[in-house]
């Protein structure tokens, strides 16, 4: 327990819970959670990805792929099902966990730029899968009847009842991935960041660390999508596996800084707000995704370490702080 | 006890190969210089004996057990670590931290917090202990050839593959490496070292093996290997240059 009461946790915890209650103190309750819906789950996706892009060093591009698929896994168990969405949830998790051990076993051979291009590969390969899958809708998807929402107390109280279930799923990747941060695998993980070869050389079992890592980094947005999909009522090919969010994605926790545990959170949330002003400005409004791009490449350029990372490496004393 | 028995190992890349049917044995407790011309396959033979890449052909006996092809992983699991002839710090990482990846996955297997222990104690051993908070990017050559040793060291191996940790360091940090590899020596901790600074070789080592063009050319004590003509032609070409060479090297 010891190890929990630590700055380098509580911030980040702190961070997402004033930001969760912020729409039960705001004047327009319901207008105010769907924008901490959206900053609190771009926290939780930054947070998840992050633990094989931050701490393990292979940049997944298309980790979009694990969100579209466990999104769709718990969307047909409640549509064709009619499951509750907690089991649903917990089946996109799962999904998504075996498809990446699966897919992990091929590609964590690869590395640098042939592992990113690879996830691409397997992102457009899922999306063209699922078009041609019947039973998943095809290329129009499938859609939820309004009545399910019923069993959870109407629309009101399921819009509700996902809010909190973000909350909580993004409460749960911080611990999680702080966790890993401050323990031995998470220290072998870095190890393989740093110089895989040699970490192989010191002992660290680096085909079972990276698996690991990936299905860890794939579990998350696999429920995620579930209460994304569940609340946004339908769920289609082109929504579920959309390449240029998995791109927002990489910038939100480059942004914050990779491979720090706060650093997805500050980014995350800091991108989407960045990205919803940009949205209801007059004059940027159709560049929001020309400015993410340009951000990528002005933080590549001048603070690859990100805000976290650049803070992180002016004092020992902020080391301590932020993990 | 023999430590390591090398049997009749060869490694072929392509239409090269880099060793070539080599074969010598260890005594526990030894330290046994390997020196060869450029080229000659030395760090090739250390990539096979800790399982970087396997041999082509031959077996390598580690402790009674027959290792050959294992992954280079279970070697440091099993008690057999190694420094590198280019430096590979982890950058991003503390030196403390660097250290306890030795300890952690090595073979004691560590939890963090022994680990931590550890690499402090092995960071006092190499004389690092003050440099322990720094990244280990941000080091120097000669403190990165401590750190790659101090991560060997915390391990707590049975057998030490030393890839020219002398090659780059002025002359008063080579006397203060040499210090170091006595020390460990005495730990018990038997040793195979790479070198090239043959006064350091030739006084440290207890045995000494000579490659030259993949192939040994010579085994025997730093006497008599320095004596042999082979390997001195193979080191200089001309004998006689060659002799006085050593000689004045070894005055």
């Amino acid at each position: 327990m010891k190890r929990l009461i630590r700055p380098g946790l509580l911030i980040p915890l702190a961070m997402i819970l004033v930001l969760a209650v912020w729409p039960l103190l705001s004047g327009n309750p319901a207008s105010a959670r769907e924008a901490a819906f959206t900053l609190i789950m771009s926290m939780a996706l930054a947070a998840s990805l992050n633990i094989i892009l931050g701490y393990t060093g292979y940049v997944s591009f298309g980790h979009i792929v694990f969100f579209g698929v466990g999104g769709y896994a718990g969307f047909w168990a409640i549509t064709q099902l009619g499951w509750h969405i907690l089991p649903a949830a917990l089946l996109g998790g799962l999904v998504a966990a075996v498809i990446a051990w699966l897919l992990g076993l091929a590609v964590l051979r690869l590395r640098g730029a042939y592992f990113a291009l690879a996830t691409i590969g397997i992102l457009e390969a899922m999306k063209a899968l699922v078009i041609n899958l019947d039973f998943l809708g095809g290329p129009v998807g499938m859609e939820l009847h309004f009545s399910e929402y019923k069993r959870y107390g109407g629309p009101m109280q399921s819009l509700w009842m996902l809010y909190w279930a973000m909350v909580f799923m993004a409460i749960l990747v911080v611990v999680v991935s702080y966790l890993i941060k401050t323990s031995k695998f998470g220290l072998g993980l870095m190890a393989i960041r740093e110089d895989e070869d040699a970490a192989e050389v010191m002992g660290v079992i680096t085909p079972r660390a990276k698996t690991w890592a990936y299905v860890l980094s794939a579990v998350f947005p696999g429920i995620i999508g579930v209460i994304f999909f569940f609340k946004n009522g339908n769920i289609e090919p082109d929504s579920a596996f959309r390449l240029h969010f998995s791109i927002e994605w990489i910038v939100m926790i480059m942004l914050g800084g990779a491979g720090t545990v706060l650093g997805p959170v500050l980014g995350g949330g800091l991108y989407q707000w960045l990205r919803k002003t940009l949205l209801t400005s007059p004059i940027f409004k159709d560049y929001q995704l020309v400015v993410a791009g340009v951000m990528l490449l002005l933080i590549v350029l001048f603070v690859p370490t990100g805000i976290i990372g650049w803070l992180r490496a002016r004092s020992a004393k902020l080391r301590r702080v932020f993990e | 006890m023999k430590i390591l028995e090398v049997k009749n190992v060869t490694k072929r890349f392509g239409g090269l190969t880099a060793v070539n049917n080599v074969t010598f044995d260890l005594e526990e407790g030894e330290i046994l210089g390997l020196i060869g011309p450029n080229g000659a396959g030395k760090t090739t033979l250390f990539n096979c004996i800790n399982g970087v890449y396997p041999p082509t052909e031959g077996r390598i006996i580690f402790r009674g057990k027959d290792i050959t092809g294992r992954p280079t992983y279970t070697m440091a699991h099993l008690g057999l670590s190694r420094t590198h002839q280019i430096v590979r710090p982890l950058n991003e990482l503390t030196v403390l931290e660097n250290v306890m990846v030795g300890a952690c996955y090595g073979r004691e297997n560590m939890g963090l917090n022994e680990a931590r222990r550890t690499a402090q104690e092995v960071l006092e051993f190499v004389g690092m202990a003050e440099r322990a908070e720094m990244l280990a990017g941000a080091l120097n050559v000669a403190q990165k050839k401590r750190l790659e040793m101090a991560r060997a060291l915390a391990a707590r191996p049975y057998l030490l593959l030393l890839d020219e940790v002398l090659a780059g360091l002025n002359t008063a940090e080579v006397t203060a490496m040499l210090d170091t590899i006595r020390r460990i020596r005495e730990q018990g901790i038997t040793i195979i070292m790479i070198e090239h600074i043959m006064h350091a070789v030739m006084n440290l080592s207890d045995r000494i093996i000579v490659l030259n063009y993949g192939s040994l050319i010579a085994e025997g004590t730093p006497e008599e290997v320095s004596q042999n003509p082979e390997v001195i032609e193979a080191y200089l070409g001309d004998p006689e240059l060659a002799e006085r060479l050593l000689e004045e090297e070894m005055a």
